[in-house]
Parts: structure tokens; C-alpha cells; sequence
């Protein structure tokens, strides 16, 4: 009997011995997955892919236009660390679905890069970018844009006119000899987003925006070849920082 | 005792099972020399995990490639129509077929296909994957116009193609399947990268000043504008493997990409073709309209006509394009010239 009790003793305390372990040494904290979407809309009107190459938006200034390629290249996303860049592909809906799998619950500052600081924007650096046409050439400095924005306007003269809104680092090319530069990437930052579970967060780029705050932007004055007009590049720059807000988070 | 002889009995069958599988070949790793610049500049390029190249498919895809048996009468391979000597296009507007029949699209030079990483292949992306697009010439009808069934059945008959392809695939069955992976493999070992300009970014070479004010021009969003859609010294593919309408009509008898996509957005896009080796694949366009590369500038230069899905990329249109100078004009040929890969249309692992 006193064997089989001690038995009975013994088999309880490896059992609850093991259940305590479990509990200190085994329970880790909960990797959660983030999704971040971007999405794009009209002046709060949502747009999709399906909408390319008609000519039914209006800018600030009056003029309509269609979309027929939009793609923008973002880095430094906070919730993925340092040093990572991402192509969104608006035409051909890609890389606007980013998961982020290895991040622990808690508190987190939402920012971005849209473009690429100078430190990071070096010619030819990046396989992907250099894989799918993003170069800039060298003789506006290399490194990469950071839109392309092509679509068509109707013009003064009511014809269906290209442009070209391509986002580079604004070069003065006054001296081809001596070009001066100035960083227009800029920082998007969507303040503090707690994540306790697994969460999706919407971003949401108006692309009228462009075109809006704070210059009212003339597609008949500035159109095309804006990649080497160093004015051109700083105002993209300025009307840009009101383009991205944060949307839903579920 | 009894089971002395289980053991040995089954010892004898697990060495009989073992010899058997030593009579399998197993086909040998094919390494694809990338060229630095490519290794450098580029993503990796496309092997599907499930078709890799091996030194034998990649010899049987050569074979087959130069091999008329593929055709309805035996008159044509695909060599034919893609010509090792001229970058793998025929110089002719249009190919003639096995029945007399022309197409009416241009032969598409083929090199470094592995790196079209969309996959969408031909002029109009009518094709996924390498291997979908080597099924269609040998049935179309004003191509090789044969029959898959026959040509598998001709090629079962041939004990050459049935050891070939039991090294290549470990199969004894030939068909349509494994002769396009076979002919796929082929394809992909044909790179391109040592031309003028290859050198010239490793150091290897120097540009003239007409050749490098040529390079300028087509860099140089004011003048040529030609990077967004063909590369750049970041990448030397010089092609997007895009689609795009380069302004050529005003109304599309052929309806290109929009043909495949039903989108009439898509209406008159074909694909940018690469500009290296230029010098061998004239003429030019989706049609083979321009016979020249002077013919092809021009059109960009002032010959631009406008229609409803022409690429904003094409500029001042009311003007005819953008304007280039003479200068200009014949220092972007010069340019291009440099792009022309000799030791590619003469690589013996690529001939007959």
C-alpha cells in the first residue's frame, strides 16, 4: 500500500513539476502578423485598378485626367526595421499588400520613407529596382525615382496630352559640371498604432493630392520632363506630404 | 533455418531493386553562366524549381530547336525563322510557312528570355512561360503547321530522340510536354551580355564621343527619353518586357495586346523589344515596317501619330515626337550599334 501511494506522490509531482515549467520556461510572448494595405483614392473617393486610362478625374486646377501608370517606391517602413524598400504598383496591383510576421505585441510609431533618403538612394544598388526600369540616369545623379505617375489630360486646347509625373531627389543641373541636389524624399509619419493581435492597417494615398496642397498644380504649364526641372521636383515634394493618411485599422 | 532464408531471400530481392535503380541516369546540373553585369544589376533569372536545366535536356532542346522533324513535312525547324546568325530572327518582315503562308507579325529575336519576369512572351504576351509558347509555332498553321500527335508519334520512332530523351527526362514516352521543356531549357542558355557597351561598364572598353553623346541622348528625359521602356546601364536587359503603344497608327489593324486582354485600353500595345543586337534583327516593329534603324529613330522623332492609347511616355505628339537634332539622331545609332553582341550570333554552343 505505502509503495503504492508513494508511487502515486511521485507520478503527481513530475506532473505538476512539468506544468509549472510550462508555464515559466515555455510560454513566449505571441509573434503577431501586421498587414499593411495601401490603397488610393480620389479625393475620399476610392480607386482600383480598373479605373486606368479614363479620363474622369479632376485636379485642383480644373483639368481632367486619367491614370495609366502609378507606382511610388517607400523605405524604411518602421514595423520592418532599417533599411527596406517597397514598389507599389497602383496599374498593376502589386506590392500593395505588405506582412509584416515577426513583430511582438505592443506599441509601435507607423513612419515611412516615401522615396529614398540620399543615404540610401544608391545608383544601382538595388537589384529589384534596377529589375523592373526605376533607374534615374546618371546625369541627374542615378540613384532611383520615386513615382512615376504617367497618365493623359485634356490640355486649353481640349487635346488628350501625356504627362509624366515622375518623382526624383530634385537635381539643379545649372553647372552639368557641378550638380547641386537636394533630398526630396520625405518622411510619412502616421503617429503611434498599438497592435495587440493580429491587425490590418490601411494606408491610404489621395492622389489628388498631388496635385493640391500646397501648389495648385498647372498641367499645362508642367507636364512632361519634369524628372531635371529642380523647382518641379521640390514643389512634388511639398505637395506629397499631405498625400498619405492613416485608414482603418481592424 | 526458416528464417535464415527469409532473410537471404530478401536480402537477394533488396539487390536485385538496388541494381535496377543503378541503371537510371540521372541527368547532370547544367551550371548557366550569368554574366557579372546581370548577376550584379538583375533579380535572379526564371528556372521554374521543376525544370532544371541539365546538361542533357539543355543539348536535346539544341537538337530539337535545329531539327525539322518538328514541322508537318519536315521542310522547317525552329531555327528557321530564329536564325542563331541573326540573333535568332530571319530578317524578313514576315516568316514563310511550311504551307506558304506568311504571319503577320515580325520573328522575335530570342536572348535572354530567362529574365522576362513576367513571362508573358510574343509580341502581344499571348504566351505564359517559355514552355507554353515553344507548343504554339508547331501547330499554327502558318507556321510548322503539324500536329503534336504526329510529331511524337515520328519521334518515338527515332531511337536517337528515345535515349535522349530517357537521359533528359527518364522517360520513354515522348511527347509535346517534355519536347517544349526540352526546347525551353535550350532557350534559356541564350544570353546575351558581352557586347561594346558590356565592356564599356567593366572597364573593358571605351565609347567614342558620338557613341557616348548617343548614350546621353537616349538617357536624357529632354532629348530621347528612351530609358523608361529600354534599360539602362542599371539594367542590362534594355528592354521593360512591358507593353506599350509607341505611337505607330492612328487605327490598329491589329489589335495586339488588347487582342489577348479584351481591354481595348490595351489596344494597339506590344512589347518593348530589347536593343541589343540591333544590327541583326532588322527590320523593325511589331510589323517589320521600318527597314532600318535610321526609320526607327525618325518615327520617334517626328513620326509619332496619335490614337487613343498611345504611352504618355510618347512626348509632344502635335510635333511628331521629340525632335531630335541630325547629330543627335546619328550618335543614338551609334549608340545603339554598341549594343551589338557578335560573340553571342557566334557562339558554337548556340549553331547547328
Amino acid at each position: 500500500m505505502m509503495k503504492k501511494i508513494t508511487f502515486t506522490l511521485l507520478i503527481s509531482i513530475l506532473f505538476f513539476t512539468n506544468c509549472k515549467d510550462d508555464k515559466d520556461c515555455c510560454v513566449f510572448p505571441e509573434n503577431i502578423t501586421t498587414t499593411i494595405n495601401f490603397t488610393h483614392n480620389w479625393n475620399g473617393k476610392e480607386i482600383t485598378n480598373q479605373e486606368l486610362n479614363e479620363l474622369k478625374f479632376t485636379t485642383e486646377n480644373g483639368e481632367k485626367i486619367s491614370i495609366e501608370r502609378l507606382r511610388y517606391l517607400i523605405s524604411n517602413l518602421s514595423l520592418v526595421g532599417s533599411n527596406n524598400q517597397f514598389l507599389i504598383d497602383f496599374g498593376e496591383n502589386s506590392g500593395s499588400s505588405i506582412s509584416v510576421t515577426d513583430i511582438s505585441p505592443g506599441t509601435y510609431n507607423l513612419k515611412f520613407t516615401f522615396g529614398l533618403q540620399d543615404k540610401d538612394n544608391k545608383d544601382g544598388e538595388y537589384q529589384l529596382l534596377n529589375s523592373v526600369n526605376f533607374n534615374v540616369p546618371a546625369m541627374l545623379g542615378g540613384g532611383y525615382h520615386y513615382m512615376q505617375f504617367d497618365g493623359k489630360f485634356l490640355n486649353n486646347n481640349d487635346e488628350e496630352t501625356g504627362f509624366n509625373f515622375h518623382a526624383i531627389r530634385a537635381v539643379d543641373r545649372t553647372n552639368p559640371n557641378d550638380l547641386k541636389f537636394e533630398d526630396t524624399s520625405f518622411e510619412v509619419d502616421l503617429g503611434s498604432i498599438k497592435i495587440v493581435k493580429n491587425t490590418t492597417i490601411e494606408i491610404k494615398m489621395n492622389v489628388a493630392e498631388w496635385f493640391k496642397n500646397p501648389n495648385t498644380w498647372n498641367l499645362n504649364e508642367l507636364n512632361t520632363v519634369l524628372m531635371p526641372n529642380f523647382e518641379a521636383q521640390k514643389m512634388i515634394s511639398a505637395n506629397g506630404k499631405s498625400v498619405f493618411t492613416l485608414g482603418k485599422i481592424n | 533455418m526458416k528464417n535464415f532464408f527469409v532473410y537471404f531471400f530478401s536480402f537477394l530481392l533488396l539487390m536485385n531493386c538496388t541494381s535496377k535503380e543503378k541503371d537510371f541516369y540521372t541527368p547532370v546540373a547544367y551550371n548557366l553562366e550569368i554574366p557579372t553585369l546581370f548577376s550584379d544589376k538583375l533579380i535572379a533569372p526564371i528556372i521554374p524549381v521543376d525544370k532544371p536545366l541539365t546538361i542533357e535536356g539543355v543539348a536535346l532542346g539544341k537538337k530539337l530547336f535545329f531539327d525539322k522533324i518538328l514541322s508537318k513535312d519536315n521542310t522547317q525547324s525552329c531555327a528557321t525563322c530564329h536564325n542563331p546568325a541573326k540573333a535568332f530572327t530571319d530578317n524578313k518582315q514576315f516568316s514563310k510557312g511550311v504551307s506558304g503562308n506568311f504571319g503577320k507579325r515580325n520573328t522575335m529575336p530570342l536572348f535572354n528570355l530567362a529574365w522576362n519576369f513576367d513571362e508573358l512572351f510574343t509580341w502581344n504576351g499571348k504566351e505564359f512561360g517559355l514552355e507554353t509558347q515553344a507548343l504554339e509555332p508547331v501547330t499554327n498553321p502558318i507556321e510548322m503547321h503539324a500536329d503534336w500527335v504526329n510529331i511524337a508519334e515520328k519521334l518515338n520512332q527515332n531511337e536517337t530522340y528515345r535515349n535522349l530523351f530517357s537521359q533528359a527526362f527518364d522517360s520513354e514516352k515522348i511527347d509535346s510536354t517534355l519536347v517544349t521543356k526540352a526546347i525551353a531549357q535550350f532557350e534559356r542558355t541564350l544570353i546575351s551580355g558581352n557586347s561594346k557597351f558590356d565592356k564599356y561598364l567593366q572597364g573593358e572598353a571605351t565609347l567614342t564621343e558620338n557613341e557616348t553623346n548617343g548614350f546621353n541622348v537616349f538617357m536624357d528625359e529632354e532629348r530621347g527619353d528612351c530609358f523608361h521602356c529600354h534599360g539602362s546601364n542599371n539594367n542590362p536587359l534594355w528592354t521593360d518586357n512591358k507593353f506599350h503603344n509607341n505611337g505607330l497608327d492612328e487605327d490598329f489593324t491589329d489589335l495586339g495586346l488588347g487582342k489577348i486582354t479584351g481591354d481595348p485600353n490595351d489596344n494597339g500595345k506590344f512589347k518593348s523589344p530589347s536593343i541589343r543586337n540591333l544590327a541583326f534583327t532588322a527590320p523593325y516593329m511589331h510589323d517589320g515596317r521600318f527597314t532600318t534603324l535610321d526609320e526607327v529613330i525618325n518615327h520617334y522623332s517626328e513620326g509619332l501619330k496619335r490614337s487613343s492609347t498611345i504611352d504618355p511616355l510618347m512626348k509632344k505628339i502635335n510635333q511628331g515626337g521629340v525632335n531630335l537634332t541630325a547629330k543627335d539622331k546619328a550618335d543614338l545609332k551609334a549608340f545603339l550599334l554598341t549594343l551589338t553582341d557578335n560573340e553571342f550570333v557566334n557562339n558554337p554552343a548556340f549553331q547547328k
